[in-house]
């Protein structure tokens, strides 16, 4: 039922918190190596929809492919599926129990069985990477908001997910910060990670992504490249929201 | 001649302490059953901690889950309604009765066969001790931000790994002073053991007492050593403490 090509297929996915209706109806697909960037106004779904795409959110209706697998379907062991789809929130939310190290290797070693010398030396070339490796003894607590991001990105890719859900990862940053949080992305883009990305940033979503969804009232209102998003923008709700956001 | 009145009037002092104690628990070697107390009493209280702790963490790791279940259907919710009937059953009962009744109830009408008192004692606070354990850890897991279990599980963690691994630690190191405070109260409550024929360390001074006809120095040794034992408890959590804190600076 799907190309080779695609990683996650939604079909009318349906969401409702009580009878509050907040998806109402999405059909999309994300393709291999592909940066898919959701925007929307707040409240609109756009979140709600990516937490649906790791069952964070148990959506109503509607059924969500993983590599072929309807991962929606109960009897499915979601955990396994998301020991591949790699989430960073917009809150970070690393572990402050643990140091830095610590939160990166502990799923690698207790879900992937990695020796601790492996899930250490891959988490140490990773922070080498992000310029973060003389962190990796620190605590969250002492670490900066970007710091804190990097190293949640980082914590995700240690699992070598096959795609990144990223949640507004640098709507709690300080304006100062978000540039490092976005860079690292960038970067990841171009080694060809899958990404779905839910940001308010839309020089992002113009210089990153390969497709832009806009999301109004729980459906997608509008698609497209980043060129006819924001060049050629055709439902008026998206020009009316280009025109408070840009 | 002021001096050396002082110095006797603490010399008759120390006599007649030396005389008291000489005759409250050396002789007879009554010592001894205030050793048995003190260990008992220790025993009493370590035992139905491991006890309450363990049924804290089940009942409340229950009732918690319910509180936060997404998805208020299926089968499997209504495992979790049942059980969270069960827990609140018991809580409402444990809390809402006084532990020296629950003590005679175990040992007069349920244990009617148990020759030691200990046991059923341990057995008794253990079960009165998990109940307000578990309402803390109750509390405590509440209190954990529900983006670390969203992290947890979103790196593929399942319900209980993210409990235990994520979820649980900081809890721990959220209600330590509370839990810290149950304890310091479950030690003390154990002075009730007597009731049930258990020599602790209340019944042990109350009994010299009675023997001695020598009120004065049992019960305030007895009150010294709670107070010390408890004191060191209190040491230990503040070290314990100062450990889980390196995290925050």
């Amino acid at each position: 039922m799907t190309t080779n090509n695609t990683l996650i297929k939604v079909e009318n996915l349906v969401k409702s918190f009580g009878d509050i209706e907040v998806l109402k109806g999405i059909d999309t697909e994300i393709k291999h190596g592909e940066v898919v960037v959701i925007i929307g106004a707040s409240g609109s779904g756009k979140s709600t929809f990516l937490r649906c795409l790791n069952r964070l959110e148990e959506s109503t209706d509607g059924h969500i492919y993983f590599k072929d697998t309807d991962i929606t379907d109960p009897k499915v062991n979601i955990n396994v599926h998301r020991q591949k789809m790699g989430m960073v929130f917009q809150q970070f939310n690393l572990f402050p129990h643990m140091t830095v190290l610590k939160n990166m290797i502990s799923a690698p070693m207790k879900l992937l069985k990695m020796s601790k010398e492996d899930a250490t030396n891959k988490a140490m070339a990773l922070l080498e990477k992000v310029g973060l490796a003389d962190r990796a003894d620190a605590y969250p607590s002492q670490l900066s908001g970007g710091q804190k991001q990097r190293i949640a990105i980082v914590r995700a890719l240690c699992m070598d997910p096959e795609v990144m859900l990223f949640d507004e990862p640098t709507s709690a940053l300080d304006p100062e910060m978000v540039g490092e949080v976005l860079e690292l992305m960038k970067d990841l883009a171009k080694e060809g990670m899958t990404m779905a990305v839910v940001t308010h940033e839309m020089g992002f979503a113009r210089e990153v992504a390969d497709r832009v969804i806009f999301i109004d009232e729980g459906v997608i209102a509008e698609e497209g490249t980043p060129e006819e998003i924001f060049g050629n923008p055709q439902c008026p709700r998206l020009k009316e929201f280009l025109s408070k956001v840009l | 001649m002021d001096v050396i009145n002082i110095l006797d009037w603490f010399n008759n002092l120390w006599n007649t302490f030396a005389h008291e104690f000489d005759f409250v628990f050396i002789q007879g070697d009554r010592y001894k059953q205030m050793l048995d107390g003190i260990f008992n009493t220790l025993k009493i209280t370590a035992g139905s901690l491991v006890i309450g702790i363990l049924i804290g963490i089940v009942v409340a790791a229950i009732r918690s889950s319910y509180d936060k279940s997404g998805a208020r259907h299926g089968f499997g919710f209504a495992i979790l309604k049942v059980l969270n009937a069960i827990c609140k059953v018991y809580l409402t009962i444990i809390r809402g009765t006084p532990v020296v009744v629950q003590l005679m109830i175990c040992y007069f009408l349920i244990f009617i066969s148990a020759r030691d008192g200990v046991p059923v004692a341990i057995f008794a606070f253990g079960i009165n001790s998990g109940a307000y354990v578990a309402e803390i850890f109750r509390g405590g897991i509440m209190a954990v931000d529900n983006g670390q279990f969203e992290a947890g599980r979103s790196l593929g963690f399942n319900y209980v790994q993210t409990m235990i691994y994520i979820v649980i630690p900081q809890m721990f190191k959220a209600v330590l002073p509370t839990l810290c405070n149950e304890f310091i109260a479950l030690l003390k409550e154990t002075s009730v053991a007597g009731y049930v024929g258990v020599m602790d360390l209340t019944k042990a001074g109350n009994s010299i007492a009675g023997r001695t006809y020598s009120y004065f120095l049992p019960l305030l040794t007895v009150a010294a050593i709670y107070l010390v034992v408890v004191m060191i408890l209190t040491w230990l959590v503040g070290r314990l403490e100062r450990r889980l804190r390196k995290s925050d600076h």
